[in-house]
């Protein structure tokens, strides 16, 4: 009996690992295609223009207020922790390096996938259950070119945009309470924070980041929409997935990324 | 008179479940043609079959010369440039306007100037009486001029075999009626052949040339709307005339309702 059901379990995690692997590889395939029907979406730049509106425009608030705050509490802990080390002057540094290299392009990829990811999947799932893709199909207009790509190309080139803004209201509410607030000298703030940011290793390496995260989370998004089942459930479904499932290859891969980038790439 | 669509000993049935078959069927160019049959007979599945929605297991199915069984994309894709499509409610594309749905597309499939394009977009909504909504959004418009719309959509391009699927399904008197003679008239104006999937009867029976009588995957009946009026068949008889008692089961097949409630005896 316990035999059997230790083999049951090994089966069960057999069988879930088996959909995972299963589906990331059905995601990559989808990132395939969509790459290769891209040529629409910049030959008629309007319909990316278009989506980074939506995905990315429509996130700004949410994106630049999440900054302000995290830079903020950034200022206040760092403050706390480096004045029992006499080097509280050294707060600009921290809040600035924090953020550029791991909380600016993480959290706002976080945040642009539960506002702009969620909506893409759910705008792409509805278009499905009301034929809407199947009309294009019938019209001789492939959906993937014509809906997926431009939604994908929006996510990509918002991202690295919003995780810069992110980083920067970052900076702007470490230097409110680290500054303003508490009294640490401006000159201080600043100018330590020039001297220790090297743009090729923090900025550029931020930078790659949110490019990576924008890939992963726009055709998890994509493609979760363009798989949902066409019923109410199937969308909702769909949309919990892109979420949970963006969230966690951001965090996986920002571990990979930042192996890599410490080490220096080689 | 030659036929556009020929399909020949055609099967098809989802996993398992056969829900087509041994059908054969044709329609001449320039005619309007039904399909009907209960909910769930088989009836969208066959249009979908001659929209190349679907491949047949077994069979032949022709339309305009194309053998849909084996076709490329690229020849699909040509095929569907010459056909239109209206959906069961419309799947118009509910982020454009009503004039960019039905300019949609002469937009991807020429290079027509938009001056032309608005000319032939205005003439299309004027047709199905709706040049007035040309700037409304798919939301704010009801479900029969919904239907129209999209009646002007699926025409834009001069189609030479027109798909309707289901088209008087959840509209008021007034609108079927509307619909019905839309469907004829431009059937007629365009010089295009259409197939039009039902179970409206009655107002099928007003416009149509001929009518293939489809229950449980199976052509059980065919002919004339006259013909089909007076059919000693008692299925048809049944269907046509709306009656209570006949030979349709009203229950889907499954075991004995004894088995199921567990009682002694079944």
């Amino acid at each position: 009996m316990p035999l059997d059901a230790t083999m049951r379990g090994i089966r069960l995690i057999g069988e879930r690992t088996l959909r995972i692997v299963e589906r990331v590889g059905a995601t990559i395939a989808f990132l395939g295609l969509t790459l290769a029907q891209s040529a629409t979406s910049f030959r008629r730049f309007g319909l990316v223009i278009r989506e980074i509106f939506y995905a990315g425009v429509q996130s700004l608030i949410i994106i630049l207020v999440s900054g302000l705050f995290v830079g903020m509490v950034l200022g206040l802990q760092g403050h706390e922790t480096l004045q029992n080390y006499g080097s509280e002057q050294s707060v600009g540094v921290l809040v600035a390096l924090s953020l550029v290299r791991e909380l600016g392009p993480v959290v706002s990829a976080l945040l642009f996938a539960s506002r702009a990811g969620s909506a893409i999947t759910a705008e792409i799932g509805l278009m499905k259950a009301t034929e809407q893709l199947s009309a294009m199909e019938m019209m001789a207009v492939s959906p993937i070119s014509r809906v997926v790509a431009p939604r994908f190309w929006g996510g990509v080139l918002s991202m690295p945009v919003l995780a810069m803004l992110f980083s920067a209201m970052g900076i702007i509410g470490g230097f409110l309470v680290s500054v303003v607030v508490i009294g640490v000298d401006d000159g201080a703030f600043w100018s330590q924070m020039q001297a220790a940011v090297d743009f090729r290793h923090d900025i550029v390496n931020g930078i790659i980041k949110s490019v990576v995260f924008g890939i992963a989370v726009s055709a998890i998004a994509t493609f979760e929409g363009y798989e949902a089942p066409p019923t109410a459930e199937g969308v909702s479904g769909a949309t919990t997935r892109t979420v949970v499932s963006s969230s966690l290859a951001i965090l996986a891969l920002d571990l990979v990324m930042t192996a890599f980038m410490l080490k220096g790439w080689n | 008179m030659t036929n556009l669509v020929e399909i020949s000993d055609l099967n098809f049935g989802y996993n398992d479940r056969l829900v087509l078959k041994g059908i054969n069927l044709a329609v001449p160019k320039g005619s309007l043609v039904a399909i009907m049959g209960l909910s769930g007979c088989g009836k969208t599945t066959l249009l979908r079959l001659i929209g190349g929605q679907l491949r047949a297991r077994e069979g032949s199915v022709k339309v305009a010369g194309y053998e849909l069984n084996h076709i490329g994309q690229r020849d699909l894709y040509a095929l569907r440039r010459r056909l239109g499509m209206l959906f069961q409610f419309g799947a118009l594309f509910t982020d454009l306007s009503v004039y960019d749905n039905v300019a949609f597309q002469m937009r991807e499939h020429t290079d027509l100037p938009e001056s032309v394009i608005r000319d032939l977009t205005l003439m299309k909504l004027n047709a199905v009486g709706l040049r007035g909504v040309q700037s409304l959004m798919p939301s704010e418009l009801s479900g029969g001029m919904a239907r129209r719309v999209a009646l002007a959509r699926a025409t834009a391009l001069d189609p030479e075999l027109i798909l309707y699927d289901e088209p008087f399904a959840g509209l008021d008197p007034i609108s079927l009626g509307v619909i019905g003679q839309l469907i004829r008239r431009l059937n007629d104006v365009l010089g295009a052949t259409s197939v039009l999937v039902t179970h409206d009867v009655q107002e099928s029976l007003k416009i149509v040339d001929y009518v293939y009588f489809v229950s449980e995957g199976v052509i059980v009946a065919q002919g004339t709307p006259d013909e089909i009026r007076a059919s000693p068949l008692p299925f048809v008889h049944q269907f046509v005339w709306g009656e209570v008692d006949g030979p349709l089961p009203f229950h889907y097949p499954a075991q004995t309702i004894q088995n199921d409630l567990g009682l002694r005896g079944g």
